[in-house]
């Protein structure tokens, strides 16, 4: 046996080994990407969720952002003021305190009070149902209830209750993910804690909302000439709150006959 | 002609992941977005075309000549982890746009046994170079539109009420195989 029938390979896979290697180490000076040293303190500091809350393509692109400078310390709606702190601490800035937002679905159209057009027996999907003459329901904009935002919600915030999506306030935390999935755009971030709120996203005419669903809006303007602080306005037959202005005096949710504007908290 | 031939061949009737069941790890791994799929299916073009070129090189003109092709799995192995490595370091250098688009399924490729496949195959059946590239992009670009596909069939699915027992990987095998059967139909293509 010729002892360069086990030379050769040795040497042949071995060398190319070795100049694949070194020709890898190489490039990895010569191509070597500059990274801020801060980065990575940044990225641990954050929930690591990845849910895209806010606004960028994960947490690694979050921590990125705000090393550069483009994204804000408080960028992380998830982790709020405190993580905020600590990325301050990180990157050697005073935090702001951000404001706790939650998730808010702007319709109260439930089994009980909005008519349906006919019965929907498809996919349970809201994005399918809509795309059958809108949904089953009478309102165009109201809540569907098959549950995109439910399966959305990776913190178990969101759950269907009577017909119509409800946020569970204590578990939210605002990511945002729920708003991009609703396909009729009901649910807004408010306020945590926020007194008055309005519970209809209807634009309809006066009456058609009046006979599609019995808690709707219909922009009678009652709330709005009845508030004191004057934080309520009626834009399209729909009353809209400026949390900033509302003080939660009640006077606008006892003088709504469909008490569309509710209290909460 | 013959270049023809072999890019339908590679694409359709010996479909990577439909007729041969390679690459089947990402196939399942990355199709539950037609987005990321797409990704991984420019990825593994990009990535296939480079290592079939690369393979074919080291084969013919070291191998060969050494009488060493007995060695050409581990050649390959060596030569795709090394070139991928590679490649995304040059990637992430000279165009981060790029990176950040493909950046995340490189690593993915490394170990895809299509790759492997494509190179191994391009040698049994002594294509040269020119066909040996054509093949490695046939190959490639059918392993996109099976993964492409797929991901559009479980985005469906992903709608659906599910029996719980068959839920998640189990119908996506069943519906793999379903989709297998359908490429079945293409071997009937006589080139």
């Amino acid at each position: 046996m010729d002892i360069t029938s086990i030379l050769y390979p040795v040497l042949s896979i071995g060398g190319m080994g070795v100049v694949f290697g070194a020709f890898l180490g190489f490039a990895a000076i010569k191509f070597k990407v500059e990274t801020d040293p801060r980065v990575p303190k940044v990225r641990e500091c954050l929930p690591g969720a990845n849910c895209g809350g806010c606004g960028y393509a994960g947490c690694d692109a979050l921590a990125d952002a705000i090393v550069k400078g483009e994204a804000p310390v408080n960028g992380c709606p998830v982790g709020g003021a405190a993580v905020a702190e600590k990325v301050g601490a990180v990157m050697g800035v005073k935090a702001g305190a951000g404001e706790k937002m939650v998730a808010f679905v702007k319709c109260n159209g439930n089994c009980d009070a909005a008519g349906t057009k006919y019965e929907y027996f498809g996919i349970e999907d809201c994005e399918m149902e809509a795309n059958l003459a809108g949904g089953r329901k009478l309102c165009s904009y109201g809540c569907l209830g098959d549950g995109n935002c439910v399966k959305a919600c990776n913190f178990g915030a969101l759950r269907i209750e009577n017909g119509i999506a409800v946020v569970d306030e204590e578990k939210c935390v605002a990511c945002g993910a729920c708003t991009k999935v609703c396909p009729k755009h009901l649910i807004d971030l408010v306020p945590y804690g926020s007194p008055v709120r309005v519970q209809c996203n209807s634009n309809d005419m006066p009456k058609v909302s009046k006979d599609n669903c019995s808690n709707a809006c219909m922009g009678c303007q009652l709330c709005a000439r009845n508030c004191p602080e004057k934080a309520v306005s009626i834009n399209a037959f729909l009353a809209k709150v400026d949390y900033s202005k509302c003080t939660g005096c009640g006077t606008c949710t006892e003088k709504c006959p469909t008490k569309a504007i509710k209290h909460f908290n | 002609m013959n270049l023809l031939v072999i890019l339908i061949t590679a694409v359709f009737i010996n479909n990577y992941v439909m007729s041969q069941f390679l690459g089947i790890c990402p196939f399942l791994g990355v199709s539950k977005k037609v987005e990321t799929a797409a990704g991984m299916g420019v990825a593994v073009i990009f990535v296939m075309a480079l290592a079939s070129a690369a393979s074919w090189l080291v084969f013919n003109f070291i191998l060969v000549p050494l009488k060493l092709d007995y060695l050409y799995n581990i050649a390959f192995i060596l030569i795709i982890a090394s070139l991928v490595q590679f490649v995304e370091m040059f990637i992430k250098k000279s165009s981060p746009s790029l990176y950040q688009a493909l950046g995340v399924f490189l690593p993915l490729i490394t170990t895809n046994c299509a790759v492997l496949g494509v190179a191994v195959s391009n040698m049994q059946k002594g294509y040269n170079f020119i066909e040996a590239v054509v093949n490695g992009v046939g190959g490639a670009v059918g392993f996109a539109l099976a993964i492409i596909l797929f991901a559009g069939i479980r985005e469906r699915i992903a709608r659906n009420k599910i029996l719980p027992a068959v839920q998640g990987f189990p119908l996506a095998l069943i519906s793999a195989g379903l989709m297998s059967i359908a490429f079945l139909g293409f071997s009937g293509l006589s080139l």
